[in-house]
């Protein structure tokens, strides 16, 4: 698709107010590739920066965080191992603790929770997973729908709403942003503190301007900018 | 070796690597630094920080600063503080037990109440986005490091301490979390601290950084 950082640039200028990086297979071949991204972008990006994909220790997230990360987010190896929770939360702050979670509907109002970039399930029940997690030290939720990931057709609301409901720490919503709509509606339904897009921007259906304009018209709280 | 144009300190507290890169965009040549000379050396001063007030005081006394930073002030450098760095700047903070701070700015930290006026539970820490606007006691940020600043520009903060000036001119900006203002950027003569992180609140971090190197 092209350099990551290309995007970074052109979407910092745009006035995103924060940026993910995912490395949706770092797990999956265990590797770390992230840092020298994440180095590069810090020279010349000047919002807050999340970065997950691989995390497995202390270690990773110290390396990141060094390399201009803000906060770190991790998924299958807390999922594997909680107390990577707890350290890194102590080490740097819950702050910069960002639990990833991959939600998969599997009845009604229930999801579990899959790793693995939707890959392997893991028996957890989504609600309680967040419970945990927030208890041992998660500052934030990045919550993605497995079931809307690339489908466009808008997020789970019902998903965010429940999860919005139980815990007191920021959650971003994240997985099937169709169109701006589809922010208000996760908004203002699903209760989302912060929404997270990425082919909606990637494949320019909408720039950052035209989505805070749609916003900001709802009446939704965000950023004035430029 | 010319001398620096800033001096970032280094007292082993926090990534100072975003601090330096956003001086440097904005033209300054920086210096992270934990070496008197060279702190004397630099037109101006940035004091960075994350943590907890207790261990950031006592790392800067470890490393030998905290008379430093003082001097620093007193000979008219100007000084910035950012985050932690700005608390510090203070005479004490109530975070875990009563810890004295450099005494620059008179004032006490206290926690961001958790519970607004209205009643309301507030999400502490404070983290995001959030708006700079004029204190009650201001009329306009003309000749302060936010002339360039409009009120209602958005700066980037996280934390869950913050500072109250006990002279209400030292106040440049505030940010209002719920219905409680908080002290967003302090001042007094060569003196100023930043609550949120300018290195990370976009175009207008960048425009309080580019005046601080033009004071």
């Amino acid at each position: 698709m092209g350099s990551p950082n290309e995007y970074a640039r052109l979407y910092y200028q745009q006035g995103a107010d924060e940026l993910i990086y995912m490395d949706c297979v770092a797990s999956l071949y265990g590797r770390n590739s992230l840092r020298d991204i994440v180095e590069s972008a810090a020279q010349d990006v000047f919002v807050p920066m999340t970065v997950g994909g691989g995390i497995r220790s202390v270690d990773d997230a110290t390396a990141l965080l060094r390399s201009g990360a803000d906060k770190v987010a991790v998924n299958t190896a807390a999922v594997a191992n909680p107390e990577l929770i707890s350290d890194i939360a102590q080490r740097f702050g819950s702050q910069c603790m960002v639990l990833s979670i991959e939600a998969k509907q599997i009845e009604a109002a229930r999801w579990e929770v899959y790793t693995d970039n939707g890959r392997e399930r893991t028996g957890l029940d989504v609600i309680e997973w967040v419970r945990r997690g927030v208890a041992l030290g998660a500052g934030e939720i990045l919550l993605t729908s497995v079931d809307r990931e690339g489908t466009r057709r808008g997020f789970d609301v019902a998903l965010v709403r429940a999860v919005t409901a139980e815990v007191s720490v920021p959650v971003i919503a994240s997985g099937g942003m169709g169109t701006p709509q589809d922010l208000v509606d996760v908004v203002l339904q699903g209760e989302a503190d912060a929404v997270a897009m990425a082919d909606i921007l990637h494949y320019r259906r909408a720039a950052i301007g035209d989505i805070r304009a749609v916003a900001q018209a709802a009446g939704l709280h965000v950023r004035t900018y430029g | 070796m010319a001398s620096a144009e800033v001096a970032v300190i280094d007292y082993g507290v926090g990534n100072l690597l975003s601090v330096r890169r956003a001086l440097e965009h904005c033209g300054a040549t920086v210096a992270v630094t934990g070496e008197p000379e060279a702190i004397f050396a630099a037109a101006r001063v940035v004091l960075p920080g994350v943590g907890a007030f207790a261990n950031g005081m006592a790392e800067l006394e470890r490393q030998g600063l905290t008379s430093i930073v003082r001097e620093v002030a007193t000979r008219g450098q100007p000084l910035l503080g950012i985050c932690l760095g700005m608390q510090m700047l203070f005479d004490d903070s109530t975070e875990f037990g009563a810890t004295a701070g450099l005494g620059l700015i008179a004032g006490t930290v206290v926690a961001v109440p958790s519970v607004a006026a209205d009643g309301r539970v507030q999400k502490i820490p404070h983290i995001g986005w959030n708006a700079l606007v004029l204190p009650c006691t201001r009329e306009a940020w003309n000749e302060t490091v936010l002339q360039d600043v409009r009120p209602g520009d958005a700066a980037y903060f996280v934390h869950s301490f913050m500072a109250r000036p006990s002279d209400p001119r030292h106040r440049i900006a505030d940010c209002l979390y719920g219905d409680i203002p908080i002290a967003a950027v302090v001042g007094r003569d060569n003196v100023l601290g930043c609550q949120f992180h300018p290195e990370k609140s976009g175009e207008t971090g960048l425009t309080v950084l580019r005046r601080f190197l033009q004071m």
